[in-house]
């Protein structure tokens, strides 16, 4: 047999692989950001702030435009440096963004998907061709199949089977979210097996295809060390994405920055970005329904204290730099408030006391109406004669048979602890009826309402947006660390996270002898003598 | 006036001595003890120090012959007698201080205002 040098061909295999890689990789952005553009046309992500569509600004002389009234004067000398056809800079800056954010999320979840499913094909069918293959190219060549090579058959079958089944389990999970950056660990697991798989293709071309080998049992054997493999790729795929972070390391405090609620977790090793993935989920079923209405009052005061001093310029403008007047400005007026006797208090004192006994009085009167309304239901045994059909309801008419009489009474509840708009009439309805067919007493069914539950408890219009912003100084992909400060952003309130160490536990032990619990009496005995 | 083992006691005493009296059958001196190393000195009422395990007068009766001797609550008794009476149980500080035989109690005690 003559030998081949199998240098001259290595870097042709490795030539045409790069080259259609590229190309596949360069035609499908161009396919996704043809896509994209053609979508935008009819309004994007619904972001609040406003694109700027050139030809907006058009005084627009037809009475169909809206209110038009005499202020389309004003909007047009209001556009300051910028023409009906030029952008100015901050457009094309949101523009831009505008076009990444879009671009970017969605072409990231196909090429993704994309990937994977290539990445799958290329495994599960590389054993079979590496099989198929000396059948179909040297047939004449090929020793026979003997029992071992057959039994050799079945193993590759099944274990291909068992990483089917693993690979759907672990990867084939309906996504939960969409991170910011790449999820290192699956990209590092996804290079792997590529480079695992093309080296195995390597070898096979090189040593097997060229030089045909006739030994069918070496390649049956062959695949079975792929497979083998594979599923030792698929155990380290098990640790680091499932295993590796479920002891906890890190203890998160979480605070919510309208209200001060504050919870604990604990988190295992985790990057930030599937950190904060962690907690926005634990907020859904642990945090109170943030409520704006409760916190108009702290709001009011405090517009209350700055309202209460005004600053005169008595010495007139022009004499300091800007900088110093408005410090001198605010020193006085802090020197002002902290002398003024402020009495707001004892005001604060005496409203949270009435409010208190307000709330319990509309809450006793609740529970009273709640408990009667319940007892004008009963449930129907089938021993009774049948009643006449106009008097059998079912769960949703019984609810509206006897929500009237607790109706007032409800609602004049919510609307003094401030909860009136969580809660709509036919959401109460709903629970009501729910309640009556599980056989619940008023008082479950008063629960959800009178405190704030996680608001999970609440309709899909309170979960807020499930859009949440993460913004860290370190990059969001680096591990948690020992005091990293990271900081969720809602629409209209934030969740501040404080990360700390998990500290290393010494522990000794100590053994006592259960022989060793004895006693004596203490006595203090007086004699007279 | 707690002691330290292994090293002397020292104290500033005075010598009361204190008749007994007869009553029927027995020969009582007017007062009460209290403490002992056998007793809980954290639990004695008149002692200054309560990790003391001496004894103590706690009670006496008032126009008894321990009152005409001029024996005051709170007294610590260093003697009996000749006999010491620091480091003993409550029964041998009892059984000293009652002999039948003795007619007359000499004993050393010590107080604060000495």
């Amino acid at each position: 047999r003559e030998t081949r040098a199998p240098c001259p061909r290595r870097p042709a295999v490795k030539a045409v692989w790069t080259r259609i890689c590229s190309y596949g990789g360069l035609f499908y952005c161009c396919w996704c950001l043809k896509r994209k553009t053609s979508k935008r046309g009819g309004g994007g992500a619904g972001a609040p702030e406003a694109t700027v569509e050139p030809g907006s600004f058009l005084p627009s002389g037809s009475p169909a435009a809206g209110s038009q009234d005499d202020n389309w004067g004003e909007t047009t000398t209001a556009v300051t440096g910028t023409s009906e056809h030029s952008l100015s800079q901050e457009d094309i800056v949101r523009i831009t963004k505008d076009l990444e954010d879009s671009v970017g999320l969605d072409c990231r979840r196909y090429v993704t998907r994309t990937i994977a499913v290539i990445l799958g094909l290329l495994v599960f069918l590389t054993p079979l061709a590496f099989l198929v293959l000396p059948h179909i190219l040297w047939p004449e060549k090929l020793q026979s199949c003997g029992t071992a090579c057959e039994g050799l058959y079945i193993s590759v079958a099944f274990k291909l089977l068992i990483l089917l089944l693993a690979v759907w389990a672990l990867f084939f999970r309906p996504a939960r979210a969409g991170l910011p950056r790449v999820f290192v660990f699956r990209v590092l697991l996804a290079v792997l097996v590529f480079l695992f798989v093309v080296s195995y293709w390597l070898f096979y071309s090189v040593r097997i295809l060229d030089s045909q080998d006739d030994n069918y049992q070496g390649i049956v054997q062959y695949a079975v060390s792929l497979v083998d493999a594979l599923l030792f790729i698929h155990y380290l795929a098990v640790v680091l994405l499932e295993l590796r972070q479920l002891q906890p390391c890190f203890s998160v405090c979480v605070t919510r920055s309208s209200d001060g609620e504050t919870r604990h977790y604990n988190l295992g090793q985790l990057s930030i970005q599937r950190a904060a993935l962690a907690i926005i989920e634990h907020y859904y079923c642990d945090f109170p329904i943030h409520n704006p209405a409760l916190l108009s009052a702290s709001k009011s005061r405090a517009a209350k204290h700055l309202a209460g001093l005004k600053v005169y310029n008595v010495d007139g403008p022009g004499n300091n730099a800007a900088a110093g007047m408005a410090q001198s400005q605010s020193r006085a007026m802090i020197a002002a408030a902290a002398r003024r006797r402020d009495t707001s208090h004892n005001e604060l004192y005496y409203e949270e006391a009435e409010h208190e006994r307000r709330v319990r009085k509309r809450r006793a009167r609740l529970v009273v109406a709640v408990e009667e309304a319940f007892t004008h239901i009963k449930r129907m045994q089938e021993e009774e004669p049948k009643k006449a059909p106009g008097d059998v309801m079912d769960p949703r008419e019984a609810a509206q048979a006897i929500f009237p009489s607790m109706a007032r009474a409800l609602q004049k509840y919510l609307r003094t602890t401030k909860q009136q708009h969580c809660h709509s009439m036919e959401s109460i309805q709903q629970h009501l009826a729910f309640c009556i067919t599980n056989n619940m007493t008023p008082k479950a069914f008063l629960e959800s309402y009178l405190t704030p539950g996680p608001t999970l408890q609440y309709g899909k219009d309170h979960w807020l947006g499930r859009r949440w912003t993460l913004i860290s100084e370190a990059s969001v992909t680096n591990g948690l660390k020992d005091g990293s400060v990271f900081v969720l952003k809602c629409v209209d309130f934030s969740l501040v996270v404080t990360a700390k160490k998990i500290p290393y536990i010494q522990m000794s032990e100590e053994y006592i002898d259960p022989k060793s619990h004895k006693f004596v009496l203490r006595l203090q005995s007086e004699t007279s003598v | 006036m707690s002691f330290v083992p292994g090293k002397p006691v020292t104290a500033v005493v005075q010598i009361i001595e204190i008749q007994k009296l007869r009553q029927g059958d027995n020969l009582i001196l007017g007062f009460s003890i209290g403490g002992g190393i056998d007793q809980d000195p954290g639990q004695n009422p008149v002692s200054e120090d309560k990790s003391d395990m001496g004894i103590y007068v706690t009670r006496i009766t008032p126009g008894g012959p321990a009152e005409v001797a001029d024996l005051r609550v709170g007294d610590k008794i260093m003697q009996v007698n000749g006999w010491d009476m620091t480091v003993v149980t409550h029964d041998q500080a009892r059984k000293r201080l009652t002999k039948k035989n003795e007619k007359v109690v000499r004993l050393l005690i010590t107080r604060k205002s000495l």
